[in-house]
């Protein structure tokens, strides 16, 4: 739809930096005689004071319905002329730029050129002001409240920092306690802190504050809405122990008969009754029935549980429970699990159990673990003598066996380990293989070399090709020195695999629900890897932590600090204005095919049935229709649409074309 | 024949491996079973190529110890295929010792239907020069 | 070479440019003040995918002689997956127009992201070097148009 406009240019000297390479006057006098324009002129400085109430009072003066600023790039000043031509009481959309300075009086020295170009400039943009519409910023609304999905350090930080800041915030946990990976460690670098010692504060802040709700034992079902409207359907999973009950006392999983269970919590080393709360620093207190490994679910019989609950706690009947929340913004912080060994046969890791990873040695080393904190192996008990760290197991790996990337913790976590255990048993010999050393972090690289110098760990750079379990129980570990040239066949007690980690399993069906975006090694992607770390290029989706890559707990921190703010950035808003140059479906022209709907990378276009007047013919017709709060403006969807149905305001065919057209002209 | 350049990119050529992938980990080093018998050893395969020594891996004792277990093919984190590299030298060395070892007049005898075509390509290109 | 003034050739460009990438980076040319030829003349799009193959028919109709498509490097794009679409589309369209009998060098795509001013100028340099080697667009060009 065409309008008459009364289009006014405003030509801008820029001082000397549009003025000196292009005759302004030239391209005032040119631009007046384009069709639709009443006014042209040309001044020194048109973004300052003076010369937006220039444009103010030649709209007031010759009743201008469109503005064509030629100046400099739009990049820098369209709002300015936006905001200045909206206060004189026009849609601040029907202001286009020409962009005279970087892409032309700058770059062409031959003047005459130059006020050419800019003329043709010019035309194009007085052709696509020509057709330009006024566009309002659609509104919506923003329920004040955020969910957290993952309930580790990453998850309890940004819910602490969004609940401080005012708002409610919900953390879903799919474990039956919060607390994440750093509940299983023992000791963190740099500073050998007891993790337990700094995470529980937090996770009891987290529990008591006011704001925020935990729902441990869920997981998100699903999810539906956009930014500032999600809706979040919650499964919160039955626990068997009605959780207003529970004491928390702890018989239930004392007296518990079915006892030879896998604990997860210490990855399979420890055993745990059927009944149970994963660590003694649970949060909440509240045991959990593993209903496939529990007796009287299985059998019928037992219910010793119950029978013992002083509370009456007990609820075999419970039945998961589904719960539907509105967010106005989403964290995910679903953290991380190291990988499978099933590829890594050469360490022996599945024949011998005295091969373990690092984080089972994080459990072995802990009070609090399947060995009471003592060192031992876990074949016989006995006492190891000499130990062998292996790094990098399964990263930096371009093959299909590992992961690409580098983990990041390894290196430290390794100087750890070494380290305590240098410390507390002196006479066990330690070898690190590595390929790098990485410990770029402060006071890390420090840490390091203390383990090497004042605790005497033997770093070796090369890597180990084989481990052998031998008939006697112990492991021979055959590696390289690459340093010294020759080959390495040591004789070890236990050998501990720095595996790589990688995002925790599920985490790809929560970037789908959430429409984020992942990469192939399945960590969600950033709005922009500088300068948008904590955010999802979907609108109010945020990430905090390792699932966004691999960190350690100081990085884990801040970023969850970031994305906590970002949060509270929107839920500040009581209503967010949505980018009005978006796509627009002519009703008449769709054939419902859904072409558009699969290249919108916002999910913002669905189809529904809607009843059209077709010159006349009353029909109902699937439709394409458009989400505006969700689509950002590409236009993939306007070239994809094979019937022309789909459109971009700001940016419509039409003015494209006459763009287009001025120029070639 | 010449030595030199020439000789470093027939090695990658045979062998198809892109040394730069190396990341100088030492696990082909640490897997290889002749590692004590060897004077080059296998994390050097790679550095060799790349400094485009190639007289040095074709006149080393590496060459003839290396057992073709391939290895440290399936270990190497980088698919560097450092195993490959000294096959490809021991071709060269092979090719240059002068023997066509194939001589096409000889194929239609062992011809025969299960055959497959690879046989004869890969045939050619290992035994003449 | 002739004697007489022969009045050189000089080829019309329209080049379209994806807001967030490419224009910077033309942006950031002019900052730098490195030259390209003033046939080059820029249209602002959203994203790479905007650009509709009948822009460029409608351009080479219309009398220009080269069109460039920009875009942000594969992996950057602002909307995630506009310029893979940008991509795909003008391997086709090019591929239709060399059939019709269009050069391959009067049209490009190329990917410029916002910090790369110098590449950007060279990529239009060599572009109208090249689409002025090739001469005038005869074959598309709607002679109903020519003023």
């Amino acid at each position: 739809m065409s309008r008459v406009q009364r289009i006014g240019v405003f030509v801008c000297h820029c001082g000397s930096n549009i003025a000196a390479t292009v005759d302004v006057t030239k391209v005032a006098e040119m631009a007046r005689l384009e069709q639709g324009v009443v006014h042209a002129e040309e001044y020194q400085y048109m973004c300052s004071e003076a010369g937006q109430a220039k444009i103010a009072e030649a709209i007031k003066e010759k009743d201008l319905t469109g503005i064509v600023v030629c100046s400099c790039s739009p990049r820098m000043h369209e709002t300015t002329f936006r905001n200045a031509v909206e206060r004189a009481g026009i849609n601040p959309y029907m202001v286009e730029i020409a962009n005279i300075r970087e892409h032309c009086s700058w770059i062409h020295k031959n003047k005459a050129e130059g006020t050419e170009k800019a003329i043709i400039l010019a035309k194009a943009a007085i052709a696509k002001v020509n057709l330009n519409a006024p566009l309002k910023p659609g509104e919506s609304r923003v329920t004040k409240r955020a969910l957290v999905i993952g309930g580790g350090i990453a998850g309890i930080q940004t819910a602490l920092d969004i609940a401080e800041a005012g708002y409610k915030v919900d953390i879903v946990e799919k474990t039956p306690s919060i607390g994440g990976r750093m509940s299983q460690l023992d000791k963190t670098f740099p500073t050998l802190d007891c993790s337990a010692c700094i995470l529980t504060p937090k996770m009891v802040e987290a529990s008591a504050h006011e704001n925020i709700r935990i729902f441990t034992y869920s997981e998100v079902e699903q999810v539906s809405g956009f930014v500032g409207d999600f809706t979040v359907d919650i499964r919160k999973k039955a626990r068997s122990v009605d959780m207003d009950k529970c004491t928390g006392c702890g018989v239930c999983s004392e007296k518990c008969p079915a006892k030879k269970n896998a604990s997860e919590f210490n990855r399979g080393l420890g055993n745990r009754s059927a009944i149970y709360t994963p660590f003694a620093q649970a949060i909440p207190n509240v045991p959990v029935i593993d209903r496939e490994n529990c007796i009287k679910f299985k059998t019928g019989k037992c219910g010793v549980c119950s029978k013992v609950c002083q509370a009456g706690a007990v609820d075999y009947e419970q039945q998961d429970e589904i719960i539907t929340e509105k967010y106005g913004a989403i964290v995910a912080a679903t953290g991380f699990d190291t990988i499978k060994l099933d590829d890594f046969d050469e360490y022996a890791y599945s024949q011998s159990k005295d091969v373990i990873t690092s984080l089972e040695l994080e459990r072995v080393m802990n009070a609090a673990g399947p060995t009471a904190g003592h060192l031992e192996r876990l074949s016989d008990g006995k006492a190891p003598r000499n130990i062998v760290f292996i790094q990098c197991v399964g990263s930096r790996d371009c093959t299909n066996r590992g992961k690409p990337y580098c983990s990041k913790i390894c290196c430290m976590y390794t100087a750890k380990h070494a380290m305590l255990i240098r410390d507390k048993y002196p006479d066990v010999k330690v070898t690190v293989f590595y390929i790098d050393v990485r410990t770029p972090g402060k006071n890390f690289d420090e840490f390091y070399r203390r383990a090497v110098e004042d605790y005497g760990v033997n770093y070796v750079k090369g890597q180990v090709g084989k481990v052998a379990p031998q008939p006697d129980g112990s492991l021979m570990v055959q590696g390289v020195d690459m340093l010294d040239n020759k080959q390495i066949r040591m004789e070890a007690d236990m050998v501990v695999l720095a595996t790589a980690i990688e995002p925790e399993a599920g985490v790809r069906k929560i970037a789908t629900m959430l429409t984020a975006s992942i990469d192939n090694n399945n960590f969600l992607t950033e709005a922009h890897p500088k300068l948008r770390p904590v955010e999802s290029p979907t609108a109010g989706v945020f990430l905090s932590g390792v699932c966004q890559g691999p960190k350690d707990i100081p990085e884990t921190v801040a970023q969850a600090g970031a994305a906590a703010v970002k949060a509270i950035g929107l839920l500040a808003k009581n209503k967010l204005l949505t980018n009005p140059c978006t796509a627009t479906t002519d009703e008449l022209l769709c054939n419902g095919c859904s072409a558009c709907e699969n290249v919108c990378p916002y999910g913002a276009i669905t189809y529904e049935d809607r009843e059209v007047n077709d010159h006349g013919i009353r029909e109902v017709r699937r439709i394409a229709a458009v989400n505006n709060a969700l689509c950002q403006g590409c236009g993939a969807c306007t070239v994809t649409c094979p019937s022309g149905a789909m459109d971009l305001q700001g940016f419509s065919n039409r003015q494209i074309i006459a763009e287009v057209d001025a120029i070639c002209r | 024949m010449s030595y030199g350049k020439s000789q470093t990119e027939e090695i990658k050529e045979i062998s198809g491996v892109n040394p730069y992938k190396c990341m100088k980990c030492g696990k082909c080093s640490a897997t290889c079973p002749s590692f004590d018998e060897m004077d080059i050893k296998p994390h050097q395969f790679v550095s060799y190529v790349l400094n485009d020594d190639a007289e040095s891996l074709v006149n080393s004792k590496s060459l003839w110890k290396c057992l073709s277990c391939f290895a440290c093919v399936e270990r190497c984190p980088r698919d560097v295929k450092p195993g490959k590299l000294i096959d490809g030298a021991r071709q060269v060395v092979v090719r240059q010792r002068g023997a066509d070892y194939l001589v096409p007049e000889e194929i239609p005898e062992c011809l025969d239907p299960e055959l497959p075509q690879q046989l004869l390509v890969s045939a050619f290109r290992r035994y003449r020069r | 070479m002739s004697i007489e003034a022969k009045t050189e050739f000089k080829p019309k460009i329209v080049a379209f440019c994806c807001n967030w990438c490419s224009y910077a980076g033309a942006d950031l040319a002019g900052s730098s003040r490195l030259g390209y030829p003033a046939d080059v003349k820029i249209i602002r799009v959203p994203c790479s995918c905007r650009v509709n193959p009948m822009f460029i028919l409608r351009a080479f109709e219309k009398g220009a002689d080269g069109v460039i498509i920009c875009g942000c490097h594969p992996g950057d794009c602002h909307y995630s997956t506009g310029n893979y679409y940008a991509r795909r589309r003008m391997t086709l369209l090019f591929s239709m127009l060399d059939y019709l009998g269009i050069e391959q060098g009067r049209t490009r795509v190329e990917w410029v992201s916002a910090a790369e001013g110098v590449k950007f100028s060279t990529t239009m340099n060599e572009f109208v070097e090249k689409v002025t080697s090739l001469g005038e667009n005869i074959r598309l060009g709607d002679l109903r148009c020519r003023s």
